[in-house]
């Protein structure tokens, strides 16, 4: 398989990447080779096999740890906003957004 | 005093640990003493961020915690962070151009331990923090090449990669610009520049350190640890790092902290050393191989048995790494889209506009690469065929390594194909891919890995040997590694001109 | 998410538009009402300064990770107990990837294959038709922050204090096939969550949203395409937004157009609703497991104890109200409508041992003053213990109905009064006492000769007017029944 020029608008816009047109042509090849070395891969045999997420999984069952409910994160507001990009009055500004 | 600090930089981390104890050494001394050599070699372009003045209040509060008979367990010794990890006192970048002069408002679960501690929480190991390290753009790289803020010179050779991702790390321990480092692996970004600068690392198995504070690449791979010296040092940062972070990370391990280094010492007599036939296949270099060959034999002095053992599914750890690991950074990398911190481009015209350019102008070339792969392998209609076959195939190399380890203790090969080559010697990104082939299969089984200097290839740069355990074995690989160092003089060695 | 999925469902009479079905299903986000959210320590509480409540996870700061809230799971399992449904022992959490500014991670972290709650039924009436919808599934997820566009000239500002807020949503089968039956299941939906308490069900703050599919087709065909009708708050608007889209939708294909799918806002100043600008790519959301939390077990011990602390549910107490006070399923549904009322209804029943009389009183006469002063009946200052004295008074035949209504005037202004001490006071006891009576009877019978001899000629009306009149002597007291047999007597002998 083989990775189109349409293909490669279609995950730059899905991934929010703004990639001039001679970046997505010096990116489509490198893809393209990257997904050949794929190939070998798709070929393999896997039927019965479960997939593994997680490392953790092979270490034993484990489970979702579950924490007590109870709120006791403080107030750091300033701190945590000290680098955003754009402020006012302790919101996050973004240009206009039209639902 | 003064003669001591002339060379308190060639000591290790257990001596100068020594030393701060018998009070021989002030931790202020010490520090300053790294924080010049730093300056003098600032031209390798290991560290990112140095902040004299908050290194020097951690070193008086050192000291103050010596007087006081409060110490750590490494209190005063000097210490530098990846930028990986996130710090109140020291900027935070990933090596990327979206996090420029970022600054944590909490320190790593990692730095907090190696340091004055976790807040709230038991005392850290006291060391002081001289600054953060570069490293590839989110971890992602094999070169230390796709850092946002330059290359980082090889202390061997500096035409030569000191390797990646943790390439500021390594290069600035062989420098001897700190007796030690954190690192980062998710596919070999301890191992490989720990192996190309000469140096020993460990990445222990999964969940054994907090991922808290880490800079996320790939959650499922990502993996904390430490870069010294000698195995012995790494064994000390080990056992400060590790352990369960139950509040802070849900992946990480219950498995209690450990005293890595209560076996350093055991014999090896009858050790069962599993040699995989597929790390020696014609893809390894002549030099590397003799170098490798000639530590087996030493192990074999040591009175370890060599096993020959097969990981059928060596080759196919790279498509399978290479799928999972951009498909989960992908996602992990949303998050920087300008709206709450981090970089955002002066010029769009819309929402939409905002987040392309502010991702296009903020992510370099190689993370651009990975998002892009990782969206498509997680897209509608080739999930199953990526994503899924991926994590299937990853469970057959995990059960692959179970299989090889009922008929040997540890597992040891090459950490790489090749020594270090030269800056900007690899224009193909594809070939970096290709060159992680030894570290990524233990990776995506997430056992414990450590790389260990045996000797020195082509152009006099180093060459370092691969040992993997079992889950929870780090104990067991330290413990080979060090015999190994009582008996060799390699991880002695310097770099001309350091 | 939604599923259309179409099985054979019990037949329910259903009633056409214009010659079409009308088929709805329901996805509704209820926020848990937990201290803290669901993967951070931050607090849940609604209104607080912007961001002052977004802790660094919920900001998505680099290197934060979540960790899982107990409470919220165990909410979740209350909700599947109290459906019926199925709680699975293992359940993965997955990623929802799209970029939107209240979406701080660029991901939502929510419950896609297997989600904690499968299956289960909310039952309801609808007028005195029993209905049953299905659900198919209900899951854990977590909420995003806010948008506000109103203060700045050209920007939108974000407040993630509601970001990271525990959800569970609820998704029906299409089983629905009226606005009417689909508000009902809403009612219903809310009445639990808030009967066993995982919800506050303020549908104001967004504690608790409704989303409905609608889509409409010719009857035995296919499901139609569906549009989404997004963020509901309010039952009045619910209905109003439904039956608008079917409407539009219905016209549409008389005037030979397809519909679209698509998700629709409803304006509730104009009565219409209108597609929103859709996401282009929400198509493609890119689901994959969340490397950052293990699977979710809920052990079965877990669920055993959940269950054995739970409260009586409405419909079990509904059942127990039928068998044991032999009341109608229908009044009992109604007198379980909420915790209030039905607490208010077993007192005040048990303390007279009337049900029927008290749940009539409760339902008709209370209910009416209630809804006049815009109280909950539990607030009524009527309390149980008095409408028992009250209902044993018409009872043992002490007051009529209508004086009873007297005295209840007297309880709702002065709280507290005693129900005999009213009787007495405005003197409202019917007279039992024959004697009495027959001596009025006797008098009215000598007043009105010209009567006595018409009744006696066979005009049955004068009987009235001298019942009339004897009821006027007795100033109403007397008990008609009693003067009716006394009269016979007298005027037959």
């Amino acid at each position: 398989m083989s990775l189109s020029a349409a293909d490669i608008d279609r995950l730059a816009h899905l991934a929010r990447l703004g990639l001039a047109s001679d970046e997505r042509e010096r990116l489509r090849p490198q893809l393209n080779d990257f997904f050949g070395i794929v190939e070998k891969m798709r070929a393999v045999d896997t039927t019965g096999i479960t997939p593994l997420a997680h490392p953790l999984d092979i270490m034993g069952d484990v489970a979702l740890r579950l924490r007590d409910d109870v709120a006791s994160e403080p107030n750091q507001r300033e701190a945590n906003q000290r680098n955003a990009p754009a402020l006012e009055n302790g919101l996050f500004l973004v240009p206009r957004v039209i639902e | 005093m003064t003669q001591i600090s002339a060379d308190l930089h060639d000591l290790t981390v257990a001596q100068l640990a020594a030393l701060l104890r018998e009070r021989k050494v002030s931790a202020l001394e010490t520090a300053q003493h790294f924080l010049t050599r730093g300056a003098v070699h600032a031209g390798l372009g290991a560290f990112l961020d140095v902040q004299p003045d908050a290194t020097l209040a951690q070193a008086r509060a050192s000291d103050a915690r010596l007087a006081s008979g409060t110490a750590g367990a490494l209190e005063g010794v000097p210490l530098a962070h990846k930028d990986i990890f996130v710090t109140r006192d020291f900027a935070s970048t990933a090596g990327s151009k979206m996090l420029k002069g970022y600054i944590s408002p909490f320190d790593a679960t990692v730095v907090a331990k190696l340091g004055a501690g976790v807040p709230g929480g038991a005392l850290g190991a006291g060391m002081v923090t001289l600054g953060k390290l570069n490293c590839d753009e989110f971890a992602m790289g094999s070169a230390n090449e796709n850092s946002a803020y330059g290359r980082v010179k090889n202390p061997w050779d500096t035409t030569c990669t000191p390797g990646g991702s943790s390439g500021g790390s390594a290069a600035a321990v062989a420098a001897r610009l700190t007796p030690a480092a954190t690192g980062t692996d998710t596919g070999g970004s301890i191992r490989q520049p720990a192996s190309f600068c000469g140096v020993t690392g460990i990445k222990p198995t999964y969940g054994r350190a907090s991922r808290y504070g880490m800079v996320a690449f790939a959650s499922s791979l990502d993996q904390a640890g430490p870069i010294a010296r000698t195995a012995e040092d790494c064994a000390l940062l080990l056992s400060a790092m590790c352990g369960p972070d139950p509040d802070r990370d849900s992946t990480s391990l219950d498995a209690p902290a450990e005293d890595f280094s209560r076996s350093l010492t055991a014999d090896l007599a009858g050790l069962r050393v599993g040699v995989p036939a597929e790390f020696f296949g014609e893809g390894l270099a002549p030099d590397v191989r003799a170098a490798v060959d000639a530590a087996l034999t030493e192990f074999e002095k040591l009175g370890a048995k060599l096993v020959p053992i097969s990981l059928p599914r060596t080759e196919l750890s790279i498509p399978v790494y290479y799928i999972i690991a951009p498909a989960e950074a992908s996602s992990n990398l949303s998050r920087f889209d300008g709206v709450k911190f981090g970089f955002r481009a002066d010029k769009y015209t819309d929402l939409n506009d905002m987040y392309l350019q502010t991702r296009a102008q903020g992510f370099g070339d190689e993370v651009k690469r990975r998002i892009m792969i990782g969206t498509y392998v997680l897209s509608h209609g080739y999930y199953d065929a990526y994503y899924l076959q991926a994590q299937k195939i990853r469970r057959m190399i995990a059960d692959d390594f179970q299989q090889a380890l009922k008929v040997c203790d540890v597992i040891a090969g090459p950490v790489a194909p090749t020594v270090a080559w030269k800056l900007g010697g690899h224009s193909d990104p594809l070939a970096d891919y290709l060159a992680d082939i030894f570290t990524l299969p233990a990776s995506l089984a997430g056992l414990p890995g450590m790389s260990l200097p045996v000797g020195f290839g082509a152009g006099n740069l180093p060459v370092g040997l691969q040992l993997i355990g079992n889950y929870l074995q780090e104990a067991r690989l330290l413990n080979v590694a060090h015999r190994f160092q009582q008996a060799t003089h390699w991880h002695a060695a310097k770099p001309q001109g350091i | 998410m939604n599923t259309t999925v179409e099985e054979k469902k019990p037949a329910t009479k259903s009633l056409l538009v214009r010659g079409y079905e009308v088929v709805i299903g329901f996805e509704t986000h209820s926020q848990l009402s937990t201290k803290s959210k669901i993967f951070s320590r931050a607090p849940t509480a609604f209104g607080a300064e912007p961001n002052t409540q977004a802790c660094a996870v919920d900001l998505a700061l680099p290197g934060t990770l979540p960790v899982m809230n107990k409470g919220a799971v165990e909410r979740a399992i209350e909700f599947g107990l109290a459906v019926g449904s199925h709680i699975a022992p293992r359940s993965v959490f997955a990623r929802k990837n799209y970029f939107y500014p209240d979406l701080p991670k660029g991901y939502q972290i929510s419950q896609f294959e297997i989600p904690v709650v499968h299956g289960g039924a909310v039952e309801f009436y609808l007028g005195d038709e029993k209905k049953s919808v299905r659900l198919v599934r209900a899951h854990l997820e977590e909420d995003a922050g806010k948008s506000l566009h109103e203060d700045f000239i050209g920007q939108t500002g974000i407040d993630l204090n509601r970001a990271g807020t525990p959800l569970l949503e609820i998704v029906t089968e299409p089983d629905m096939r009226s606005s009417a039956e689909a508000v009902a299941y809403a009612k219903e939906l809310h009445k639990i969550v808030t009967w066993i308490g995982i919800c506050d069900g303020n549908m104001q703050e967004g504690s608790f949203r409704c989303d409905a599919n609608v889509s409409v087709r010719k009857p035995g065909a296919e499901l139609g395409t569906r549009r989404e009708i997004k963020n509901l708050n309010s039952f009045k608007f619910m209905q109003q937004a439904i039956d608008y889209e079917i409407r539009w939708q219905i016209e549409e294909l008389e005037d030979g157009r397809a519909i679209q799918q698509a998700t629709v806002l409803f304006n509730a100043d104009t009565g219409e609703t209108r597609a929103m600008r859709t996401k282009e790519d929400a198509a493609d959301y890119r689901y994959f497991p969340d490397p950052d939390l293990p699977p979710l077990v809920v052990a079965p011990e877990w669920v055993a104890r959940v269950r054995a602390e739970m409260t009586e549910l409405p419909r079990v107490m509904a059942q127990r109200f039928v068998d044991d006070f032999g009341l109608s399923d229908y009044d009992a549904t109604a007198l379980t409508q909420s915790r209030e009322v039905a607490a208010y209804f077993e007192a005040a029943a048990k303390a007279c041992g009337q049900p029927k009389l008290v749940g009539n009183w409760i339902m008709g006469e209370l209910a009416r003053r209630a809804n006049v002063d815009e109280i909950e009946i539990g607030a009524a200052p009527v309390t149980p213990a008095q409408l028992a004295q009250l209902v044993t008074r018409i009872q043992d035949g002490t007051i009529s109905n209508n004086a009873a209504r007297q005295v209840v005037d007297v309880l709702w202004s002065v709280p507290g009064s005693d129900v005999d001490a009213v009787i007495e006071a405005k003197g409202l006891k019917q007279m039992n006492d024959t004697g009495a009576l027959e001596k009025i009877v006797d008098a009215v019978l000598a007043a009105n000769p010209k009567n006595v001899d018409e009744f006696r000629a066979g005009n049955t009306k004068a009987l009235n007017a001298l019942v009339g009149q004897i009821m006027k002597g007795s100033q109403g007291k007397a008990n008609p029944q009693q003067v009716n047999d006394l009269l016979r007597q007298k005027l037959v002998s």
